[in-house]
């Protein structure tokens, strides 16, 4: 009888797990192009042991570079908690770097952008969509792909506008009053920070 | 029928058989069963003292398995969300396991609880054999262990190459912010060339893949990138912001530490939960056959312990007959 129960509660819970499963667009099944130079090395000195899974083996490969400059640009935007697009055909997104607001067109140039506190904006034929980012980098691939990596990001349409002078308020006062190093730096970013914001809601 | 079975038990209870209450000689009856005589049968209170800790066991292990379960399907949720983070880093910089670098520091995961199967074994299994992998003449290895079961593990064999160990990481919930001071603290106190993560990658319920990411210091990186391979492609990379391509990579290299190390830290945990949920379960399963098996000794004993009073009753009656 307790063997029965057991089952019967264990399928409920890997039926919802399978379910679950599902394949997410960040969430690949394991492939066998490991690496084999890695594989070797291990095998030369540990035979006994399975090498360990390297994150090659769960990423779907990219496409190489097209001959020709493809139609749409394709965006994956990753937060830590969340993908906000992944592998999202667009025309073309603005993103924030620390030289200035960047365009990026299909066929753009291979680039490692480091971003500032902005709004990185994405243009699907009509609609714009607008996100608020912290800060993060951006990769820009010679095949037209664009990975926006940052660490935080809000819909712009969420920022309280009141709290935004509150706090630039604050840390302006902060600064001014900051006598180390660390809180001068501290409160810096926070200006910056909060100056950013108050751009990207009335700019 | 009864005097032959007397006969046969009258060999083992003929010290017993003294002019004295009934209670008294059951009292030393079950005495007598515990002294080891050759005695084969055991007394019915050890048996329902075993069968009711088997019961109690049973229950807090159940327990245990459902308190796993729903622990993973929250942390499910959030690891399965943070697996886009450090695609772009491996799209850009691609993986290297195979670098062969002088300083390396392997940064094993591990969990804080037991009782969850055989992974944080599995992760400090991998841990040394990648140890002895990289070692050679004029190279070093050193050890950051997260985590308080592969410290225990560790600490036996190479206590003196390990620099950094985390303990009690999982007091508060996981989160990004918690992560990336870990990994400042990490990348400050440890000259590193390449930074490996062993930690169980979380495929399913049942199954856990012990998996090993590279993260590579700028200066490397750049030797890698010039000397042509895997990251020859980065020199045709433009960098925009910060002064120095240096400076830009040094910030890209700690943030792509961070990244990984939250996946990594977010999918062990899932490993751990799956994996208790799979031992507890296990573990259920098991204390439920020994108690069908004690159950089986026990009605055994009761029966044999009945059979035998009704001999003696039947032999005494029948001896004052006849």
């Amino acid at each position: 009888m307790f063997r029965r129960a057991t089952g019967l509660l264990a399928r409920p819970i890997l039926s919802s797990a399978s379910s679950r499963a599902r394949p997410f667009s960040t969430d690949l099944p394991v492939s066998d192009s490991a690496d084999s130079s890695f594989v070797d090395a291990w095998k030369k000195v540990i035979p006994n042991i399975d090498p360990p899974k390297t994150p090659v083996a769960f990423m779907k490969p990219r496409p190489t570079t097209p001959s020709s400059i493809p139609t749409k640009l394709t965006v994956n935007f990753v937060l830590p908690y969340a993908s906000e697009l992944a592998s999202k055909e667009v025309d073309m997104i603005i993103i924030p770097a620390t030289t200035g607001q960047m365009g990026v067109l299909p066929g753009h140039v291979a680039t490692i952008a480091e971003l500032k506190p902005g709004v990185v904006s994405v243009h699907e034929g009509n609609d714009v969509t607008k996100y608020f980012v912290s800060s993060g980098f951006a990769f820009i691939h010679a095949n037209s792909y664009a990975d926006v990596i940052a660490v935080e990001a809000v819909p712009i349409d969420q920022i309280d506008p009141n709290l935004v002078q509150k706090g630039l308020a604050e840390f302006t006062q902060k600064l001014s009053s900051a006598s180390t190093d660390l809180e001068k730096a501290e409160a810096q970013i926070g200006v910056e920070l909060h100056s950013a914001l108050n751009f990207a809601l009335t700019g | 029928m009864a005097m032959a079975a007397f006969r046969r038990e009258g060999r083992r209870f003929a010290p017993l058989i003294t002019p004295q209450p009934i209670t008294a000689v059951r009292s030393s009856l079950i005495s007598e069963e515990q002294a080891p005589l050759g005695v084969r049968s055991i007394s019915t209170q050890i048996v329902r003292n075993r069968m009711k800790s088997v019961k109690n066991i049973q229950k807090i292990t159940k327990a245990m398995k459902m308190v796993a379960a729903s622990k993973l399907r929250a942390v499910q949720v959030r690891a399965e969300n943070s697996r886009g983070l450090w695609q772009p880093f491996t799209a850009l910089l691609g993986d290297t396991p195979s670098v062969d670098v002088k300083k390396n520091v392997i940064v094993t995961i591990s969990s804080d609880k037991g009782l969850c199967g055989g992974i944080n074994s599995t992760s400090v299994k991998i841990s040394k054999a990648l140890q002895k992998m990289t070692s050679g003449p004029d190279k070093e290895t050193k050890y950051v262990i997260v985590g308080e079961k592969s410290k225990s593990q560790l600490i036996r064999g190479s206590k003196n190459d390990i620099e950094i160990s985390i303990t009690e990481l999982q007091k508060n919930a996981l989160n990004y912010t918690q992560v990336s001071v870990l990994a400042d603290d990490i990348l400050k106190n440890v000259e590193y060339d390449a930074l490996r993560i062993v930690f169980n990658k979380f495929h399913s319920v049942v199954q856990f893949l012990p998996t090993t990411a590279t993260v590579l210091s700028p200066e490397i990186v750049e030797r890698e990138a010039e000397s042509g391979g895997k990251l020859a492609a980065l020199d045709s990379y433009e960098i925009e912001g910060g002064e120095t391509k240096a400076e830009v990579l040094q910030n890209l290299a700690e943030y792509q530490f961070s990244c990984v190390l939250f996946n990594a830290v977010l999918e062990n945990a899932c490993s751990e939960q799956g994996a208790r949920m799979s031992a507890m379960d296990s573990s259920s399963r098991n204390a439920g056959d020994m108690l069908d098996r004690l159950t089986l000794t026990y009605n055994r004993t009761r029966q044999a312990s009945i059979t035998t009073e009704l001999i003696e009753i039947i032999s005494g009656a029948s001896a004052l007959e006849g």
